[in-house]
């Protein structure tokens, strides 16, 4: 009760915000900045005044987001922990993966990968079990299963990271965004994350099945990309990718599709709780299917997100297509098809702010959003040939 | 005066039309349909490419709907243009009603409108009414609403406004947009658009010199604002101009300055990949005291005068190469040491035929995975280059061949590929390399087997030894054998094992095929063992020895191969002794004076998007009257988005409200809550 006070309260007080720091959220800030200092100190020889940047630029939207998002910190804190000690393992012989136990087993990029793929699988499984049987307990576990395999994710990218540096003489390192492979496991982390917070918010775990889905479909992809077809193995940049801007565009693109997709996968869950409403109110479908004034909500709140973080993508392809290929639009396959999907989700925005559309067809036209999305993330680059095939099949 | 109304009347009808939301969105899904097109239509093409594919019907008609460019096709454009006058006259209807939203806090709202609001509460407490509108006051200045008060004789009124800046946010957006389009519109190619439409400029569609351009298809440097073009410089050379492609011809556009290439170098990874690549430049212009100098690479371009260099390709810049031909049917093999640039042809006499040879490509490596079991990840093939021979009616047969020896199955071999058209996979002949390293001894092996006299005389030397050891000296059989043989070396060379096998089909009744096959393989062998023999005697190889396992398997590799020179469609192979790598630098040169416009419509439109989703635009009301003894108060609001939303954020005020103005109007009877939330 006085929480809830609290809380309503600080809404109506200017700066009241930083009154309501803790302890714990200053020894974050200064733990990021910390890291950071370090990270610069040891690497500045490496980075140009941009990287820099973005190095300070990332600290400083990791303490905002820590603030915002109080269980961001432990989740980073776990990342961190574990990802440092896996380079501490890994030493300067990537050899050594298959030697430790550690690393063989738990946190070398590989193994973290796969832990994550096996853990958001179960976790669908487990989220769909609460939610239909109305088992608390389950609910609880599928929750702690997508954090840890959101950490897991997110280990296997920092991690991979380092082997880049190690993997070849030839200096080949990079921030793993730059390949089809890489940024699925960034995608089902993203999506992951962005579930949790709104899973958090909403005070219900009943979504979780249903965005499962998708970010099972992507892990199904990724282990068949890796099993078929080798994508796991390291390889070199190409020269336009060598630049800072990968760093910024890529992440920024997948704040867009983690929320269409969950959006997309909340259409689904809007439309079946509908039609079990209609056919058997009193049924099973109908009760423990999330609320649909929620379902609209969040649909609504998420593609918001995504389209403000889809813009400045999109914004920072340009610039970077400005430095890298000589103009800034090109009206190539993958920025055409960036456009159809902004202007998709624009129409979307405008049906639901302007002309007070709500419900079902807002939920059909999220779905179908997720095919033209998945078109201009995926088909483009199997399909259509232009100057942005980094991730041919 | 009615004719007035009627004309002001349809204009607005007319502006709300076009400003209206059904038609923006309708325009936004048509203008995402028809960006499909051209994705799915690969663009500017070669029109011959589109004939091939299309056939002449679609072709047209596509060509005419402009869907090879389709960016830039007419209808296109103005799709644009009319979305962008539709979200002018949005952004011009909507921002002053806007601004006087903002700025109108409705002071006038009646005590029943507050009463009858979605979300509304109401007190009674026993309090000044003085009092309470000052702590009242202070709360609502201090959580940020703008305030503005007015006594109505009854009762007092507070109106409060907050989050306007969301309203700006949809201007911000939407002026974005338009600030970016005219951006776009500045960097687009509408000038030379209409000029070409005009007639003063025309398309070259020739691959031609850029000297012999007419002057009809070329641009001075203050023809053009906006464009890109690009240009391959070859190290050591100058360029004051570069190319515009468009559609399916180009133009010329000159610089103000000249660029030279100094210096290309390229880094490769092991795999054969690019690396790295950069260009050392140096700019001459009359307006720098000295030439400027710098190095682009991919990533970094070089921005000189609000025009912009950038390193975008790499390719061969005219290498020099020296060839050895190697002729084919010709007992003497005379051979032919010719000089040859790449991107150049040469034509060779060859007895009375004319053909070119036209050098296409030249590439100093080739990187392919290694064989399993090799210990390394990949092999490097050496040096190759692509060559087309054309004859005289203009057919002709594109080569690849392989300056380095290539190890398979365990020996070398130099390989040439040869294909006679693009889509084909080449098809490779296996030369054996010889002891010396080299592919003189075959080629001298097939020089000697064309040479009929030569073979006339090594048959008959072997039939009359065969015929004696078989104790049978028959004249008659003597020539029939060395016949035999002459005849299965001509249709060996002529057409390999397959001339054999269609001459045995038609001569040899169908019981006898596989026998005579059989022996004639054997009669061949023989002579052609022979021939070998001698061949190395020539070379001052020990023949009364047993030959040396290499010199045996070379004699089956050469069998094997030989065969497929009658296939081979040119009447020599051409071997590269030496090159000189030239490369050269693709360079691609923009002139995109809206580039800053488009960024500051894109950071409009970012900020706006924020300012639209995050900011919770709010009207509230506190209203006070003296009623019965009692105040009465109503606290009322409206959020013009997220109803549900404001609603929880309502909740909110009315819990922080009670807690800091009311119950800390701690008087004695403050019974307080007896209010009614709607």
């Amino acid at each position: 009760m006085s929480k809830n006070q609290d809380d309503a309260l600080a809404s109506f007080e200017r700066g009241a915000w930083i009154k309501r720091l803790s302890w714990w959220d200053y020894l974050w800030a200064l733990t990021v900045i910390l890291g950071s200092v370090y990270a610069y100190n040891r690497y500045s020889a490496l980075m140009d005044n941009y990287e820099v940047g973005i190095l300070f630029g990332t600290a400083i939207a990791i303490i905002a987001q820590g603030w915002f998002w109080k269980s961001f910190r432990t989740l980073s804190v776990a990342v961190t922990v574990l990802s440092l000690w896996a380079i501490f393992l890994y030493g300067t012989d990537i050899g050594v993966a298959e030697q430790k136990f550690l690393l063989k087993y738990l946190i070398s990029s590989q193994s973290a990968t796969m832990w994550m793929s096996a853990l958001f699988v179960m976790a669908t499984f487990t989220y769909f079990f609460a939610t239909f049987r109305d088992n608390d307990f389950a609910g609880k576990v599928a929750t702690h299963m997508t954090w840890i395999a959101s950490a897991m994710g997110s280990i296997g990218l920092m991690v991979r990271w380092r082997e880049s540096y190690l993997v070849s003489h030839e200096g080949i390192g990079h921030i793993p965004v730059s390949n089809l492979y890489e940024v699925f496991i960034l995608f089902a982390v993203m999506t992951a994350l962005i579930y949790l917070y709104y899973e958090q918010k909403y005070k219900t775990r009943n979504m979780g099945g249903f965005v499962l889905l998708i970010i099972s479909a992507s892990v199904g992809f990724l282990l068949w990309y890796h099993f078929e077809k080798g994508a796991h193995e390291i390889k070199p940049l190409v020269p336009a990718l060598q630049s800072y801007w990968m760093k910024i565009h890529v992440p920024a693109n997948f704040v867009g599709y983690g929320t269409f997709s969950i959006a997309a996968m909340l259409g689904i869950a809007y439309l079946m709780k509908q039609r079990a409403l209609r056919i058997n109110p009193q049924g099973y479908m109908a009760k423990r299917l999330p609320d649909l004034d929620m379902l609209d909500d969040v649909m609504h709140k998420s593609i918001a997100l995504g389209f403000a973080f889809f813009t400045i993508a999109t914004v920072l392809g340009a610039m970077w297509a400005a430095e890298a290929w000589g103009g800034y639009w090109s009206w190539d396959p993958k920025e055409t098809w960036a456009l159809i999907v902004w202007l998709n989700y624009a129409a979307w925005l405008h049906m639901r702010l302007t002309k007070g559309w709500r419900g079902a067809p807002l939920a059909w036209w999220a779905i179908i959003g997720l095919f033209i999305t998945t078109f201009a993330f995926l088909g483009v680059n199997m399909f259509l040939s232009g100057l942005h095939s980094y991730g041919e099949l | 005066m009615v004719e007035n109304t009627n004309k002001q009347k349809s204009e607005n009808v007319w502006l709300a039309f076009i400003g209206s939301m059904n038609l923006a969105i309708t325009m936004l899904v048509v203008l995402a349909i028809a960006s499909v097109i051209g994705t799915v239509l690969q663009q500017n093409q070669p029109y011959a490419d589109y004939l091939i594919k299309f056939g002449p019907f679609w072709h047209e008609v596509f060509l005419t709907l402009g869907l090879y460019d389709v960016y830039g096709a007419v209808w296109f454009l103005l799709l644009l243009g009319f979305l962008l006058l539709s979200t002018s006259i949005c952004v011009y209807r909507n921002t002053s009603i806007i601004l006087r939203d903002v700025s109108h806090f409705r002071l006038k709202t009646q005590e029943k409108s507050l009463r009858t609001m979605a979300n509304s509460h109401e007190w009674f407490i026993e309090e000044n009414a003085d009092r309470v509108m000052n702590t009242a006051r202070q709360f609502f200045q201090r959580a940020g609403y703008r305030l503005r008060s007015k006594d109505h004789g009854d009762h007092q009124l507070f109106a409060m406004l907050k989050g306007g800046m969301n309203r700006f946010g949809y201007v911000f957006t939407h002026v974005g947009i338009v600030v970016i389009c005219i951006g776009g519109l500045m960097d687009g190619n509408l000038p030379l658009k209409i000029k070409e439409w005009r007639g003063a400029i025309e398309l070259e569609t020739r691959d031609i010199m850029a000297n012999e351009v007419d002057d009809k298809s070329r641009l001075k440097p203050q023809d053009n604002f906006s464009f890109r073009g690009s240009i391959t410089l070859p190290e050591g050379s100058v360029s004051n101009l570069v190319f515009l492609n468009v559609r399916d011809g180009y133009l010329v556009q000159e610089l103000p300055f000249s660029v030279e290439l100094k210096d290309f170098r390229i880094e490769h990874y092991p795999s054969g990949q690019p690396k790295s690549f950069e260009s050392d430049l140096v700019i001459r212009d009359d307006q720098l005291d000295k030439p400027l100098e710098k190095t682009i690479a991919v990533n970094y371009p070089l921005i000189y005068r609000g025009y912009s260099i950038y390193q975008a390709s790499f390719g061969d810049g005219g290498s020099e190469l020296k060839l050895k031909l190697w002729p084919f049917f010709d007992p003497q093999l005379k051979t032919l040491n010719l000089d040859a640039k790449v991107f150049a042809s040469r034509d060779l006499k060859i007895v009375d035929d004319v053909m070119s040879l036209e050098i296409q490509e030249f590439k100093a490596f080739n990187v392919f995975p290694a064989e399993e079991g090799s210990g390394k990840k990949f092999t490097n093939y050496g040096p190759s280059f692509v060559f087309k021979v054309r004859d005289a009616s203009g057919v002709a047969i594109e080569y690849l061949n392989y300056m380095s020896p290539v190890k398979q199955d365990g020996r070398l071999f130099f390989i040439s590929g040869v294909r006679k058209s693009v889509a084909d996979p080449y098809r490779y002949l296996h030369i054996p390399m010889d002891p010396q390293g080299k592919v003189d001894r075959f080629m001298k092996f097939h020089a000697l087997l064309s040479d009929a006299n030569r073979i006339e005389k090594i048959a008959r030397k072997n039939a009359s030894n065969a015929l004696k050891n078989a104790k049978m000296n028959n004249e008659q059989m003597q020539e029939r054998i060395v016949g035999s043989m002459r005849q299965l070396v001509g249709l060996y060379v002529g057409g390999g094992f397959a001339a054999i096998d269609s001459d045995i089909r038609e001569r040899v009744p169908k019981e006898n095929q596989a026998n005579v096959a059989e022996a004639y393989i054997k009669i061949l062998r023989n002579v052609m063992q022979a021939a070998y023999v001698d061949l190395l005697r020539e070379e001052g190889v020990d023949t009364s020895k047993k030959l040396s396992l290499a010199d045996q398997q070379f004699f089956e590799d050469s069998m094997t191969n030989l065969a497929g020179i009658s296939k081979y469609g040119s009447p020599f192979y051409v071997q590269l002794v030496s090159f000189n790598h030239r490369e050269s630098s693709g360079l691609q040169i923009t002139r995109s004076p809206g580039q800053n416009i488009v960024y500051l419509g894109c950071v409009m439109l970012i900020a706006g998007l924020f300012m639209m989703f995050y900011i919770m635009p709010q009207r509230i009301w506190l209203m006070a009257k003296p009623t019965d003894g009692k105040l009465q108060l109503i606290l009322a609001g409206s959020g013009l988005r997220n109803k549900e939303d404001f609603s929880n954020h309502f909740s909110d005020l009315v819990k922080a409200f009670e807690l800091k103005v009311i119950d800390s109007a701690k008087s004695n009877q403050a019974t307080g809550i007896q209010g009614e939330t709607k």
